[in-house]
């Protein structure tokens, strides 16, 4: 910074505000912050959040429970499959269900492969940010693939309603197997040739390397979860550390990486696509025959209580808490969305960036604006 | 006035290959009626020529990430931008109440009246030059700078804080990139011995300026990236960080004219790319200006390959990149390029190549 004219050098400057959104192309979404600019320099950000709320929680204590389980998909609606899934686990825990194996295993393939798609969209979202547009194709023609398969098992490429109370909607079709392993292999060349284009690409590393790092203790203070967490030094998933469904039976790798800057975060989700196709494929290779949902009455009373139950969704940690008062409709839910907790660092970091450098913060930060309103 | 007019009347007799002398010499009044039909056919192909390019690039765009292109109006979807541009023509004008009206107004026509200024310098072919200066390249040069006004007064006179940020990027962008740009001609001026574009064209017919002075045109694509503001240097309209940059404001045909206005200066400062280093017009077998154009369409497509493999980059480094790396290099060029054509006098002993 020490290039720019500054007022100790006679030259009067005048501070002035910039309101970067509501609508604005690289908020991805209704998120605005209100920057104090001093030329392209912010010198402080807020969060202003809300033009998304639809009063979901509200929502959720007039209808009754399985009426819900569509609408938690709708608030990440990037990795829309896997969003019910810590709501039909808090579900499970108060009804004391227990799903068919063979439902375990379908659930941890959609929502692997809702994992991949929605990293594949992150991806291309940050690097359309610095004006990418092709690589940017690459990776959405890749989610094309993997979307065909989310609606040849649901019915829908989007708003995935697969994950009920008690196991899955539908067992899957004939031959998606195959199919899947086609997609995963075609998934995987346009990954390499995206990465190609874009992870040496110099203007690229200049855009994202060493800009605003975070680190593990700073992570950890903020309540970052998910892949920017792990992309700071933090070891820490909830599939390994704590895990739910069958995540215990597959191996695989947790990527770490030291930096904590936009390069990381970006390069960390690269990473994770990859260790998501093994346990697709272990998952597939291994998938037990059997029913794929458990007997759950239509009209259905949970007994009176609270349950929480949390998955490592797509952009972190996701936590439902339930409580019942014995009627078929929730007394109480509350959500931790990961989005939400994620976006709590924008201030403390975006002093001192340049305009560009914070385009590239946020969109390394990955956000989805229906996660953090509700 | 006459003079001009009788030079674009012999252009245009040049493109439809009319005689030389035709019906304007014995009906005087003829004259001015085929002055007026020649005036319009300049536009018109103007026009066509961007129409060309918008679709060129969008087809090209759609074969480089993996889709298909506007196909649906017309054969190959080649209406699709008249289409688009009479859908422009009916939005409606909407003026920031705020705005420096007189300031507003005038950016947009001052951009696409640069543009056609410069159309006016290009040698399509031997005889067919709309106007022949002896300081061509200087007028080039200072025309083309105007843009740099008509987008700081865009950015201004939109009273928008993203349409002024990205004016202001602009011209810090613009005025630095001119110095190495020049500086690449400069070898070429050298070597030719002449300041007009003709005569540059004509004198490479044996070997054409890139192999001569390859530092010079490597120099050269990248600044005339920058002066267009093409990516990986679109820094002005900067849709990720200022929305639209300088014509955020702007709607409806205003917003057409800084779209013509920018296509249009794609083809002239392509066109003076291979003026400069592709012999221009020469060519075998086919007419001077079939050559002429066609060079110019594959420099551009060269240019949109490149606008369609990079990413943007950071503002503070594209400065540093201009101040730091491309005006040293392109001033060792220059040194290099001296001593050399006097090494080669002395060698020869010719005056110059």
């Amino acid at each position: 910074m020490g290039d720019f004219i500054t007022e100790a050098d006679g030259l009067e400057t005048q501070e002035f505000i910039l309101n970067l959104g509501p609508q604005h192309p690289s908020t991805h979404g209704v998120y605005r912050a209100r920057l104090i600019m001093d030329g392209e320099i912010v010198v402080s950000a807020e969060n202003k959040i809300g033009y998304l709320h639809r009063g979901i929680e509200k929502i959720a204590e007039g209808i009754t429970y399985a009426q819900f389980t569509p609408y938690t998909t709708r608030f990440d609606y990037v990795s829309g499959a896997m969003q019910p899934w810590a709501w039909c686990l808090a579900l499970e825990k108060l009804g004391n269900t227990v799903v068919p194996e063979r439902a375990e295993y379908l659930r941890v393939i959609v929502g692997e492969l809702q994992r991949i798609a929605s990293h594949l969209v992150m991806l291309g979202s940050m690097v359309l940010d610095f004006s990418a547009i092709t690589p940017w194709t690459y990776v959405f023609n890749a989610r094309e693939e993997i979307l065909d398969l989310l609606e040849a098992v649901s019915g829908s490429r989007l708003l995935v309603n697969y994950f009920v109370n008690g196991g899955v909607n539908a067992d899957i079709p004939e031959g998606w197997a195959a199919k899947t392993e086609a997609a995963l292999d075609g998934m995987l060349k346009r990954l390499d040739d995206f990465e190609r284009m874009v992870s040496g690409n110099e203007i690229f590393l200049g855009r994202t390397k060493g800009i605003a790092p975070v680190s593990a203790a700073e992570a950890i203070e903020y309540g970052i979860t998910g892949a920017s967490l792990r992309a700071s030094g933090v070891d820490f998933d909830m599939r390994r550390d704590s895990p739910y469904s069958v995540y215990d039976r597959f191996s695989f790798a947790v990527p770490v990486i030291k930096g904590g800057d936009s390069f990381d975060r970006y390069q960390l989700r690269v990473l994770e696509i990859r260790e998501s196709v093994k346990i697709v494929r272990q998952a597939l290779k291994t998938l037990p025959d059997g029913e794929v949902r458990a007997k759950v009455a239509k009209v259905w009373r949970p007994a009176p209580g609270e349950a929480y139950a949390a998955t490592e969704a797509a952009r972190g940690i996701m936590g439902y808490q339930v409580v019942s008062d014995g009627s078929t409709k929730p007394y109480r839910v509350h959500m931790r969305s990961p989005s939400f907790c994620n976006i709590g660092i924008i201030p403390a970091k975006a002093p001192g960036l340049t305009l560009q450098d914070f385009i590239s913060f946020i969109a390394s930060l990955d956000f989805v604006l229906g996660d953090i309103d509700r | 006035m006459v003079g001009f007019l009788t030079t674009i009347f012999n252009w245009v007799q040049g493109f439809l290959g009319l005689p030389a002398t035709s019906l304007a010499d014995a009906l005087p009044w003829w004259d001015i009626l085929w002055a007026f039909v020649y005036f319009v056919g300049a536009i018109i192909l103007l026009i066509i020529n961007v129409i060309m390019l918008i679709w060129i690039e969008r087809r090209a765009a759609g074969f480089f990430q993996e889709r298909v292109g506007p196909n649906r109006v017309g054969p190959f979807g080649l209406l699709q931008t008249i289409n688009d541009t009479i859908k422009l023509l009916g939005k409606e004008w909407i003026m920031p109440a705020a705005a420096d009206k007189l300031v507003y107004l005038i950016a947009p026509l001052l951009i696409v009246t640069v543009s056609v200024t410069m159309y006016g310098l290009l040698p399509y072919g031997p005889g067919i030059t709309p106007v022949t200066l002896n300081v061509g390249i200087l007028f080039f040069l200072a025309i083309s700078s105007v843009n740099t006004l008509s987008v700081l007064m865009a950015g201004w006179g939109s009273n928008n804080k993203y349409s002024l940020l990205g004016g202001m990027r602009t011209v810090a962008q613009i005025i630095s990139y001119e110095i190495p740009m020049a500086l690449s001609i400069i070898g070429i001026v050298m070597i030719t011995g002449s300041l007009d574009l003709g005569t540059i064209a004509s004198a490479q017919s044996h070997v054409w300026n890139v192999f001569v002075q390859p530092v010079a045109f490597v120099i050269f694509v990248i600044s005339a990236l920058a002066e267009l503001t093409k990516s990986p240097f679109d820094m002005t309209e900067a849709e990720q960080e200022f929305v639209a940059g300088y014509h955020t404001e702007y709607s409806g045909i205003r917003f057409t004219l800084f779209f013509m206005g920018e296509y249009a200066n794609l083809f002239s400062m392509s066109a003076l790319g291979v003026v400069l280093f592709f012999g221009g017009a020469n060519g075998p077998f086919l007419p001077p200006w079939v050559w002429f154009i066609g060079k110019t369409y594959v420099f551009i497509l060269f240019m949109l390959w490149i606008r369609w493999t990079f990413l943007r980059i950071r503002v503070d480094k594209m400065m540093k990149f201009n101040w730091k790396i491309l005006i040293p290099i392109s001033l060792a060029n220059l040194l290099l390029t001296g001593v050399g054509i006097k090494i080669w006098q002395a060698a020869t002993g010719a005056i110059r190549w």
